[in-house]
């Protein structure tokens, strides 16, 4: 089961990462969606396999491990705030720009061009 | 003792939810702003005074012991940054609330600040490394409306740079955190210290490494910074000073306190360390050489210098750290003050372009003292406290025989200087200019808070200098600690 698992953990954070090095913000924002889930799933099994759930009876020995529950309830939490400010940070982007895609530095752009057509680095005076 | 502990973690959420209450009283919102962060401020001097004198303190918040209840630590470490991050914290609200823009439009402005606070002091009193994460998120979390607030395009754009960066690192965190609980079955830092020992190497290598690259991303060492000069010079002025100072600090802190804390002293990635610190004070200044922009060429800047304090924790001797803590301390202070500055010019110049902007050093002479200052600090000109800071580094590297990245941090100390002098030569020197368009208008009470905070700061540069002989040794009382943290693990597992 743990390795079952592991490579489903292994998958997200796969897709995860192709996503997010796309341009569009949609495509970004459900990829690290789907990176923030196989973190949770690894973290969830790095407890071990499951067992009968802690403290309501039964055999202290076959109790599963209640603390990596609680890490990714804590976890899961904050992703989901996080990517819902993503998205409304996406939504202003589109708002401001009519455009899904992430866009160059400006400046940055401007002095790679600037060094290329002056050979002494160019301060711009 | 536990109140002043929690105190600066408390007071802040507190002072949050209050400031929302008062959302329609600017004034009121203010008020609560400034007596939280003064409340903090006393009390985490106290904690510093405390701990220096009696040694590690530690609270198990719930009543829990230590491996399973939330504890939360102070060493002498956490007690340092946390006075001077508060200090800075307060300096800057001050100078935000002079500064028309941010402040005054937003009502989100004063709870988002103290919640950010709040995140900062957990993070530096925290003994558990879910606990780190939890606190990242929230100071991420402040941080992200922070950079983002007034949501123009070009805001938007480096805003959504940093939000994925950070994300990414985050997630990253959350793995590491899910293999080092798989291979210790512990997340608190003082059992994990004595946990992490029994590992097989290799498990323990790529711990050390995967949480290297984790708290890299944050600080922004080479070759994870491309995010930080993207990002930060579009947030407002009192933000973006925030941020430089505080933030990347943030990711050394647990960058020394995971490598110091949690690998036995043997198999400590020093080597590795020093590499990077090294590229990463080259390619950070000659990035900040290229700029034509004040807030980029010092958002580079803070590239460079990260690369001296990774330097400081690389040499894990106790001269190397107090060396770095110094560093750290003298750097908080410097970087904010520039920052702020540069948000001065940007007021009455109206553009941070060094090519349209000349001669202030006529018009602002004051403005132009109050760059002069920090900026000689930052390029380590005696008797500044970047000297002082630099030097200890330069003797422990020497001491411990690592030649090669000591002559690359003097190297670099003069290109950092040959940049500093280029912002001077080209915004301060020569005929007062027309500026592009009229200066934002500033009442005099406003522009005394503005220009009140950044001396303040700078005279605390000053003050880092003239006493940096006691603070040296209270950063090797606190780098002692770090070599050997027996006191820390025995004040945390009590026994």
């Amino acid at each position: 089961m743990t390795v079952l698992m592991a490579v489903v953990a292994a998958i997200l954070c796969g897709c995860g990462t192709y996503l997010v090095l796309g341009r569009q913000l949609s495509r970004v924002v459900i990829g690290i969606g789907l990176m923030g889930h196989g973190a949770n799933i690894l973290l969830v099994f790095a407890g071990g396999d499951g067992g009968s759930p802690a403290f309501v009876g039964g055999d202290i020995d076959d109790f599963a491990d209640p603390l990596p529950q609680a890490l990714i309830l804590t976890a899961i939490v904050i992703t989901f705030g996080v990517i819902a400010f993503l998205l409304a940070l996406a939504f202003r982007s589109w708002q401001v720009t009519a455009d899904d895609e992430v866009e160059d530095d400006v400046e940055d752009r401007r002095i790679a061009r600037q060094s290329h057509e002056s050979p002494d680095g160019g301060n711009g005076s | 003792m536990n109140a002043l502990l929690s105190l600066p973690i408390l007071l802040p959420l507190l002072g949050a939810a209050l400031s929302i209450g008062a959302g329609r009283s600017r004034p009121a919102q203010r008020v609560i702003g400034v007596v939280t962060l003064t409340a903090i401020a006393v009390s985490s001097v106290m904690l510093l005074v405390r701990v220096d004198r009696d040694g590690v303190a530690s609270v198990q918040s719930g009543g829990w012991s230590a491996p399973v209840g939330i504890t939360l630590v102070a060493d002498r470490l956490a007690a340092i940054m946390l006075v001077i991050a508060v200090l800075m914290l307060l300096a800057v609200l001050l100078y935000a609330i002079g500064q028309p823009g941010a402040e005054s439009n937003h009502v989100g402005f004063h709870p988002v600040y103290l919640v950010l606070s709040a995140g900062v002091a957990a993070t530096f009193l925290t003994g558990d490394l879910f606990n780190l994460f939890v606190a990242f998120e929230v100071m991420l979390m402040a941080s992200y409306v922070l950079i983002t607030l007034g949501g123009r395009a070009d805001q938007v754009r480096s805003g959504m740079t940093y939000v994925v960066i950070s994300l990414l690192a985050s997630t990253l965190f959350l793995i590491t955190l899910g293999f080092v609980y798989g291979s210790t079955g512990t997340v608190n830092l003082a059992d994990l210290s004595s946990k992490i020992a029994d590992l097989p190497s290799g498990v323990r290598s790529s711990l050390a490494v995967l949480l290297i690259v984790v708290f890299g991303i944050k600080a922004a060492i080479f070759p994870l910074f491309f995010w930080l000069p993207d990002s930060y010079p579009t947030a407002p002025t009192p933000v973006t000073a925030v941020f430089a100072g505080l933030l990347t600090k943030v990711g050394v802190y647990a960058l020394i306190r995971s490598q110091t804390l949690l690998f036995p002293s043997a198999t400590r990635p020093g080597t590795l360390l020093l590499v990077v610190a090294a590229l990463t004070m080259v390619i950070g200044v000659l990035g900040a050489i290229a700029q034509n922009d004040i807030k980029r060429i010092l958002s580079f800047h803070i590239v460079s210098q990260i690369g001296y304090m990774v330097m400081g924790l690389g040499l894990f001797t106790v001269a190397g750290l107090a060396g770095a803590v110094l560093y750290i301390i003298h750097h908080i202070v410097v970087k904010t003050t520039l920052f702020l500055v540069a948000g001065l010019v940007e007021q009455r110049a109206g553009t941070g372009q060094l090519a349209r902007i000349a001669g202030l050093a006529r018009v602002e002479p004051l403005l132009a003292l109050l760059f002069l200052l920090p900026a000689l600090s930052l390029a380590g000109i005696p008797p500044f406290s970047g000297f002082v800071a630099k030097l200890a580094l330069v003797e422990a590297g020497l001491e411990a025989e690592q030649y090669v990245v000591v002559g690359v941090s003097l190297a670099v100390s003069l290109l950092t200087l040959f940049s500093m002098t280029k912002i001077w030569a080209n915004g301060f020197w020569g005929l007062p200019q027309t500026v592009d368009r009229p200066a934002e208008e500033v009442g005099r009470s406003g522009r005394a808070l503005m220009f009140g905070a950044t001396a303040a700061l700078a005279g605390l540069s000053i003050a880092i200098a003239v006493a940096s002989g006691p603070l040296y040794e209270l950063s090797e009382r606190a780098a002692r600690d770090l070599v050997d943290p027996s006191a820390y693990i025995r004040s945390v597992l009590g026994s």
